[in-house]
């Protein structure tokens, strides 16, 4: 009971981490861009899902609000800054993102204040439901798994089947093909930024909902999606569903049995602490493992770039 | 640097150095300013401007330089070499951070400055490593986990489930609970530092035959915790101290908090005069209810003026045993210092409740009177 | 190559902050000779980053870890010597030290030989993972550092007294200010010599042209490897070296934002630039400390300063001063 209840557990987790990793690795894949601030705009989907549910009293609206306040702070980085990158090496990628971080998350600070900003469930969705076999279980974390698994059929669907879809395929083989092919690139970019953006921010809004919704919340957040996406591959929507899936279970079942385990070799207190020290690296062993046995990732079709 | 340094007072107060009989002081705050625990530090800062503030005349005669730390021990470490070397500061104070107190307070003391602490109060610096010249106006560490503690055993908890972060602190934390807890732990859980989701431990929990739950965790941690544990249905009382239920952190929690108890030394419904006073400026001047942290910044600015009015910085001993007296109109109501030079206080169970469209907390007992701590005894000075 | 632009510029950043730091001493502002050391110390940093990144093109977001491990060796032998007790009995006793001379080998070798570790796993990887592996190996460090509590876990190592050096006051500010500068004129020197070697040119080839360095004979991967340990060394010292400063470690030292300074440094300065990482450091340390009186909101004021510098001068600090980028 208390495995099946820790495993929906890491289920949760890693859809969460799936929603950050998607949009980080289609910027990867068609772009060929590092983007540090991906957990800024996480951030900022989290702050505007707190301002617009405080001044409307609706959770909804909210949620509505992170998605295209993080998709409009994604288009306009991408048109002010992040253009201007593309035809650089990662290393001016990585300093200009990292820039970007501290101008959000100081600029937040700015706008929003010091204190962390307030941010809880409508009613009908707070609470425990009980499951098949008696398990009580929070019904907002039900819902996670849900928009997690609804988005991860809309990317499919919409890479596998739209005609921006096509366009994001052929990006990711050939940039200079699609150019000449007639496809306004500017126009794709912005869209796949904005696109990643906004389920960074749809992401934020959601943790945050149940965790806290402070400044710098997106920093621990960014690097476990760097985990994941470099598990999964870069560039693969599926290599970062894989790759969610399997932190969000390592870490989750690592911090749950290990302790245990150990209690079994040492006595219990000494177990607790080397248990939670060794959980926490649980998942860069992990990656280790993954990049010893396949350098591109699981699902990676060998280009870094 | 210029426009950072708050120069209160400056010609104006030579001028009427003769109406307190003293030279200006000049003190160092290092404090939180910016980044995610800026919260902190802004209240600490704030609480202590308003004592010298509302202290008129006497409260001209201290000189502040105010310095953020970004939360950054390094950055503390030169900040404190910076006000002692180029600044000449005769007293350093506002860090809220024990890993940044040890990286400063015992380089600072070393080097004969005063240093008066508004909140970090770590166990080192309480037993071997005490000082003559290192005061804690706040508490020492463990004395809320304590006070918990003491709580717990109170009210016939027979079981309880304890958790804290794997950190110093956080080992600490569960370490001064058990101290006075006199029934069963069921369960000890680590768990890691800056982690937001406690779903596996919230199921730990409830698989648990604990009767209550424990728990440290500051800032951000804490609210996480707090909002999900509500979520999971899991009915368990939570008992924390005082950290996560601050009025700085209340707001972001929201109802999840309703009817936590938690300890402190200090709360704004506490019946006293200065306190009362205390409350009401804070409020007038920031528009917001003042914190812990701004609680014990204040005290600590009152605590200093204190002394500049019975002697002399130039006298360091005399000046030493003018804090130590503590003759300052507390907003705890009662103060003093410990053998440690760390408070001897009473220390309350509060319980988180709606006042109009603010939560905030109420006094609904005591946990511990006239309280030390369990390091003082090894302090030898 | 006789007394060139370049040439120029970089003795002349050299001798600013000598200039500075003896300006600073003679004026009995000590603070600022701290200030000058803490640039001389990130340079050095900056120039092992920069013969990996600049010289080799292996863009490493980790370096924190060298750096961190640098200054844990330093915290870890200090206070040992001062508790009197071994820090290690197996399988051969080690004996704490708080002579730097015996502290900057030891520093020097765990940085390297973490190096070699993080090194070899990483450098199967390329681009984009390569940045990402190193920095999740740094941050694995990190969150060991915070909860490994045999030596202070989160609250860091204090050790109160700054480690000597034979016939020196390391306490006075302008004598530690003159140990750091001069490790870092040898740090220069060294990655001078180097660079213009046939390893460095080596190194070089295949940072430009991989496929054509392999077909010359030479492996890319052994070569890198043998840099990248370098550069981790280095960083190594310039970790031990702060520790020092500040007499006190800290995971924060480990920390991906300490990475992401170092790497600040490089670029700011200039990227495969001997003295860029100086210039760098020096400029980022002058800008804390003003822009921090302006604003309470001064990080994001860096932010833009640093996207400006990024967008509209490549090159860096050097690369305005000489009027070129070196590469694209």
């Amino acid at each position: 009971m208390l495995l099946a209840e820790q495993a929906l557990n890491g289920l949760q987790y890693g859809m969460m981490l799936f929603l950050m990793a998607a949009g980080l690795t289609l910027v990867f894949g068609v772009m060929g861009l590092i983007n540090l601030a991906h957990g800024s705009l996480y951030m900022a989907g989290a702050f505007a899902c707190a301002a617009v549910a405080a001044a409307t009293g609706s959770f909804w609206l909210g949620l509505a609000a992170s998605l295209v306040a993080a998709a409009a702070a994604g288009a306009l980085v991408e048109i002010a800054v992040i253009r201007r990158l593309y035809a650089r090496d990662h290393l001016d990628q990585v300093l200009a993102t990292f820039a970007l971080i501290l101008v959000f998350s100081e600029g937040t600070r700015w706008l929003f204040g010091s204190f962390p900003l307030y941010l809880t469930l409508p009613p009908s969705l707070s609470g425990a439901v009980m499951l098949p076999g008696g398990l009580h279980y929070p019904l907002f974390r039900l819902v996670i798994i849900g928009f997690g698994a609804a988005v991860a059929l809309g990317l499919w669907w919409l890479i596998a089947r739209t005609r921006l879809g096509i366009r994001i395929r052929a990006g990711e083989a050939d940039r200079e093909m699609i150019g000449a092919l007639g496809v306004d690139i500017a126009r794709l970019y912005t869209i796949v930024f904005a696109l990643g953006a906004a389920l960074a921010g749809f992401a934020g809004a959601l943790v945050g909902t149940i965790q806290s919704v402070q400044v710098g919340m997106g920093e621990p957040v960014l690097i476990l999606a760097f985990v994941v996406v470099v598990i999964g591959g870069i560039g693969s929507i599926k290599g970062a569903f894989v790759g969610a899936l399997l932190v969000g279970m390592t870490d989750t079942l690592g911090k749950a049995l290990l302790p245990g385990l150990l209690s079994r070799m040492w006595d219990a207190a000494s177990a607790n602490t080397v248990g939670a020290s060794l959980a926490s690296v649980l998942i860069y062993v992990l990656m280790a493992v993954v990049l010893i046995l396949r350098p591109q990732g699981l699902f990676g079709a060998g280009a870094g770039r | 640097m210029k426009l950072k340094r708050l120069l209160i007072g400056g010609a104006a107060a030579i001028a009427l150095a003769g109406a307190a009989g003293a030279e200006p002081v000049k003190v160092g705050m290092i404090t939180t300013l910016s980044g995610g625990g800026a919260g902190l530090g802004v209240d600490t800062r704030d609480g202590f401007l308003l004592a010298l503030k509302n202290a008129g005349e006497a409260g001209q005669q201290v000189e502040l330089v105010i310095e953020d730390d970004q939360q950054k021990p390094d950055v503390a470490v030169q900040i404190a070499d910076k006000m002692i070397q180029s600044d000449q500061v005769d007293v350093l104070t506002g860090i809220v951070w024990s890993n940044l107190a040890m990286a400063v307070v015992p380089a600072a003391v070393a080097q004969d400055k005063f240093y008066l602490s508004t909140n970090a109060a770590p166990s080192q610096l309480a037993g071997a490593g005490c000082h003559p010249k290192y005061f804690s106006v706040s508490y020492q560490n463990d004395n809320l986990h304590e006070a918990a503690g003491a709580h717990a055993t109170d009210a016939g908890i027979g079981k309880v489930f304890i958790m804290a972060p794997n950190y110093p602190a956080g080992q600490d934390s569960l370490a001064g609970f058990k101290r006075y807890y006199k029934g069963e732990v069921v369960s000890e859980v680590y768990t890691q530092v800056g982690q937001t989701d406690y779903a596996g431990e919230i199921a730990q929990i409830r698989a648990s035959d604990a009767d209550a739950v424990f728990f440290f965790l500051p800032g951000g941690m804490g609210i996480a915790f707090m909002k999900q544990y509500a979520e999971s249905g899991v009915g368990k009382p939570l008992i924390g101290p005082a950290f996560s239920f601050s009025q700085d952190i209340l707001p972001a929690v929201g109802d999840a908090a309703l009817g936590v108890k938690n300890t402190a030394q200090w709360s704004k419904d506490l019946e006293n005069q200065p306190n009362a006073a205390f409350v009401e400026t804070f409020q007038a001047e920031y528009g917001r209810l003042p914190s812990l942290y701004a609680a014990q910044a204040y005290d600590t600015a009152n605590l200093l003026l204190s002394a500049m009015a019975k002697a002399d910085l130039d006298d360091a001993d005399a000046f030493r045993a003018a804090l130590a007296q503590a003759d300052f109109p507390s907003v705890r109501g009662k103060f003093r210092f410990g053998p440690n030079q760390h408070p001897i206080q009473d220390y309350y169970v509060r319980e988180v409740v709606r006042e109009g469209d603010v939560l905030t907390n109420k006094i609904i007992g005591p946990a511990m009177a006239d309280h030390g701590d369990a390091y003082a005894e090894q302090c030898k000075m | 190559m006789t007394l060139n632009r370049d040439t120029v510029v970089n003795l002349a950043i050299l001798a600013l902050l000598v200039a500075t730091a003896i300006g600073a001493h003679v004026l009995g502002n000590g603070f600022t000779v701290t200030l000058a050391t803490k640039a001389a110390i990130f340079g050095l940093a900056g120039v092992g980053l920069n013969l990996a990144l600049g010289y080799g093109g292996l863009i490493s977001f980790g370096h924190a870890a060298f750096f961190g491990i640098g200054g844990y060796v330093t915290g870890i032998l200090a206070s040992h010597a001062a508790a009197g007790t071994p820090v290690a009995t197996l399988p051969f006793t080690v004996m704490g030290s708080n002579e730097m001379l015996g502290i900057w080998p030891m520093a020097m070798l765990a940085a390297g030989l973490a190096a070699l570790v993080i090194g070899a796993l990483s450098l199967r990887t390329w681009g984009v993972y390569f940045i990402m592996v190193t920095l999740a190996f740094a941050q694995m460090l990190y969150y060991f550092a915070i909860s490994w509590p045999r030596y202070g876990g989160e609250d860091g190592l204090s050790f109160y007294v700054r480690n000597s050096f034979p016939g020196l006051n390391t306490f006075a500010p302008i004598q530690y200010f003159a140990i750091c500068t001069t490790l870092l004129a040898v740090a220069l020197v060294f990655t001078a010599v180097v660079t213009q070697s046939r390893f460095g040119l080596a190194l070089q080839a295949a940072r430009q042209n991989s496929q054509r360095t392999v077909a010359l004979g030479i492996r890319p991967y052994a070569i890198r490897l043998t840099a990248f340990v370098l550069s981790g060394m280095i960083v190594g010292l310039a970790g031990s070296l702060y520790a020092d400063l500040n007499r006190f470690v800290s995971p924060a030292m480990l920390s991906w934002h300490m990475s992401g300074e170092i790497m600040v440094f490089v670029i700011l300065g200039g990227v495969g630039r001997l003295c860029g990482p100086v210039a760098g450091a020096a400029l980022f340390i002058l800008l804390e400390h003003v822009l921090g009186g302006v604003s309470d909101y001064w990080q994001a004021l860096l932010g833009l300063l640093l996207l400006a510098i990024v967008l509209f001068a490549p090159g860096g600090l050097i690369g305005i001063l000489t009027q070129r980028r070196r590469h694209a």
